[in-house]
């Protein structure tokens, strides 16, 4: 890898999608001091400063650098899983320029200090953008809430507790109304765990067959469907951590068609893999929430094709190989996924389950937005987090060439067409395949 | 089958790690073989000397007697060391992970591993881990295909065949292996299975296996030929499953009354062990339709014939 000096740069005949804009040209970017100049048709070599460094992308796809909602980075605390930077370095080789990392850490993420530690942390060592969401409620307990606006004003970029759920429905009430007077979002994992209870993967046929026991979708759906109540009698913002069922799309199209301020998430987990894929009892396949049914999978990609569906996120969550390789139901649950999120949502475009434009908005774009982030966009005088992707190169997913510290990745010697070839954060290229 | 006349079946695999996989021929195979075990047993002299030389290790994460016992008795009679390891013993109370334990065995050069564990997936995951063969005596809520084999054993042995019978599985059906090991078995071997139970006690899904289902004892039993019963667990009895022993009983409790719903020639099978007066009545798990003490005595010969079956196909047999 090659990291390339501040000189400007022209990605040259690319084809260019910029969601921001529904821009879907083919034309040339051209990079400066950190931001992007222009993105048009016909800049060409000749329009550029000198010492410009022109870079071919005959054939390649320029796109904003994704921005990754929900990826559990180790640190403080879990270090031996995952760093700020070997999360970065997978980050970068996954064309993903930004991560959002979850607060559920040890300690957790709930007062400035630890804002400023991660913030700190990234600046050192991450290659890409590093911004912490922080916890809603102190420890995670699901009792006091944090100090949302001085955690807000120290950089947290919205308020989560992890993969825990608010169970108390006067807590999340005050929350929601409470981050309402700092425009803060709330974004919330639904699960009632009294349903989940000892379940350890999708309630039907094939949990019966492998003698586990089942969570059924109800448990997402009745805790998202109170949430919406809450959001109604509060008007706050709110965003639905990861929605995998057809039910909750249901109460979701419901609630955006009310006009309340409310989005949602699916993970590329749930997007491209289904309860079958567990097979026999694939541990890397443990999910929280668990991998639904087939029909549940396509919905929840139509559901992002169209929109209602705002934001694609990898849910990265690196296990040591111990934790993983028990009996099914006493493994860790969770996947790595910033390097492999990209490609693997290539898969369904190249499979014609949902179009290009749509897939890179809910992976960029729309985070961006949600987030207040100057990235996802590739407008003059935006941040120049970009990458070049080969869309048809195959290659073969080799857990031990991924950047992450741990190789619990779902796509274990997957197929997969399409791989970045180039990430550019702030105007510098951090990662490259010559 | 006169005793003279010797089965030479081989499994050809290196594992039994479930029913599901399993064909129709080699279930019938296992049944022949054990056939002969039966007699066998019966005999003053019931030693064989076809695992002589060759070392099996029960290793029982969970408690059993009567399982245990058996796999003992059976290998022993094959001329096999055996060594027995419970959890109670074993490093894994101080924290050995199974792959620990598993590496550990496999170092000593077992030539079967006998694994029981009170998770799904488990003995598979540790069958990965070894050289050795591996057979499955229980894991989690999935498979206990030795039972399986048992009770097809003792069916066919009493009602001459298994292919178009109605089998009734009654009772705690979610958290059983033995009703999945069962259902997997009697649907290959041509039987039509019905599960019988209060609906918090079976899993959702079910019906896609293969089987019908009726959540009450009359509808459940009517024109069957087998009624199994399955045990209820102590801690799923008092309202998180089921309200009350007692409402349990008065409802799936298999006694004389419920018994008759059934065909008069219907025969009653328990694997054990049994809770009297909950999911069964003494009079009739000691009356004469019950199968429940020849179960075990098929047991031995099930598990014999399993392990010659199984070593006939080890390197050096």
């Amino acid at each position: 890898m090659m990291l390339s000096d501040r000189r400007p740069i022209l990605l040259a005949n690319a084809r260019i999608i910029d969601p921001s804009r529904d821009l879907d040209i083919v034309g040339d970017v051209l990079i400066a001091d950190g931001v992007v100049r222009e993105a048009k048709r016909g800049i060409g070599a000749a329009g550029v400063p000198e010492g410009t460094e022109v870079i071919e992308c005959r054939g390649k796809l320029v796109a904003p650098g994704l921005v990754d909602m929900r990826a559990f980075v180790g640190e403080p605390g879990a270090a031996s899983r995952e760093t700020l930077a070997s999360a970065s370095q997978a980050a970068a080789a996954g064309g993903v320029t930004t991560i959002i990392c979850q607060p559920d850490t040890s300690p957790v993420i709930d007062d400035p200090a630890t804002v400023d530690f991660v913030l700190r942390r990234a600046r050192d060592n991450a290659i890409v953008h590093v911004h912490p969401m922080a916890a809603i409620t102190k420890r995670l307990e699901g009792g006091e809430m944090t100090e949302i606006g001085l955690l807000k004003a120290a950089g947290a970029v919205a308020f989560t507790d992890g993969v825990k759920s608010v169970t108390n429905a006067q807590v999340m009430r005050r929350a929601l109304t409470y981050a309402r007077d700092f425009d803060a979002l709330i974004v919330h994992h639904t699960e009632d765990p009294a349903l989940v209870a000892d379940g350890v993967m999708n309630e039907g046929e094939f949990a019966a067959r492998l003698g586990l026991l089942g969570v059924p979708s109800a448990a997402e759906t009745i805790m998202l469907e109170r949430d919406l109540r809450l959001v109604g009698l509060t008007g706050g913002r709110y965003h639905a951590a990861s929605v995998t069922c057809t039910e909750s799309l249901e109460v979701l199209r419901r609630a955006k068609e009310a006009g309340l301020e409310v989005t949602a998430s699916a993970s590329i987990n749930h997007l491209t893999l289904n309860e079958n894929d567990i097979g026999p009892y694939r541990t890397f396949l443990k999910l929280v929430p668990p991998l639904r049914a087939e029909a549940d999978r396509k919905v929840l990609v139509d559901a992002v094709a169209s929109g209602l569906v705002d934001v694609v996120m990898s849910d990265h969550n690196p296990q040591d190989v111990e934790t993983k390789r028990l009996p099914f139901a006493e493994a860790a649950a969770g996947a790595i996924g910033l390097e492999t999120m990209l490609v693997a949502g290539l898969r369904l475009v190249h499979s014609g389950e949902i179009g290009l434009m749509a897939l890179l908005r809910a992976l960029s774009t729309r985070p961006a937005e949600l987030l207040d982030l100057p990235g996802g966009t590739l407008k003059s005088g935006a941040p120049a987090d970009l990458i070049v992707v080969d869309m048809d190169v195959p290659w073969i997913v080799d857990p031990n060439e991924l950047k992450s510290k741990c190789r619990n990745t779902p796509y274990d010697e997957a197929r997969m067409q399409g791989r970045v070839v180039r990430t550019i954060v702030a105007g510098r290229t951090i990662y490259e395949i010559v | 089958m006169t005793t003279g006349q010797k089965s030479s079946f081989v499994l050809s695999r290196r594992h039994l790690l479930g029913i599901e996989g399993l064909s129709r021929d080699e279930i019938s195979g296992l049944l022949d073989l054990a056939e002969e075990f039966v007699e066998l047993n019966r005999q003053i002299e019931k030693k064989r000397a076809s695992l002589r030389g060759r070392t099996q290790i029960n290793l029982f994460f969970e408690v059993s007697t009567r399982t245990q016992s058996s796999f003992e008795l059976a290998g022993k009679r094959l001329g096999a060391d055996v060594m027995n390891m419970s959890a109670s013993s074993s490093s894994m109370r101080k924290g050995e992970t199974l792959m620990d334990t598993a590496i550990t065995l496999n170092a000593m050069h077992p030539d079967i591993i006998v694994v029981r564990h009170h998770a799904s997936g488990a003995v598979e995951l540790l069958a990965r881990k070894v050289d050795c063969s591996v057979i499955n005596a229980g894991d989690g809520a999935h498979e206990h295909p030795t039972q399986a084999l048992l009770d097809a054993l003792t069916i066919r042995r009493n009602k001459g065949r298994i292919d178009g019978l109605t089998v009734a599985i009654c009772g705690d059906i979610l958290h059983s292996r033995v009703a999945r090991s069962n259902i997997i078995l009697l649907n290959c071997m041509g039987a039509r299975v019905r599960v019988v139970g209060p609906s918090t006690l079976l899993p959702p899904g079910i019906e896609r296996m293969g089987v019908e289902v009726a959540r009450d004892m009359r509808a459940g039993l009517a024109d069957a030929d087998i009624v199994m019963m399955l045990r209820l667990q102590r801690e799923r009895m008092n309202g998180s499953y089921v309200p009350s022993t007692s409402e349990y009983f008065h409802y799936f409790g298999l006694d004389e009354r419920k018994l008759a719903y059934a065909r008069p020639d219907a025969l009653v099978m328990h694997p054990g062990p049994m809770n009297r007066g909950v999911e069964i009545d003494s009079i009739v798990a000691d009356g004469a339709q019950s199968l429940i003490r020849e179960q075990v005595e098929m047991g031995v010969a099930v598990r014999m014939a399993v392990l010659e079956a199984l070593s006939r196909n080890l390197p050096n047999a």
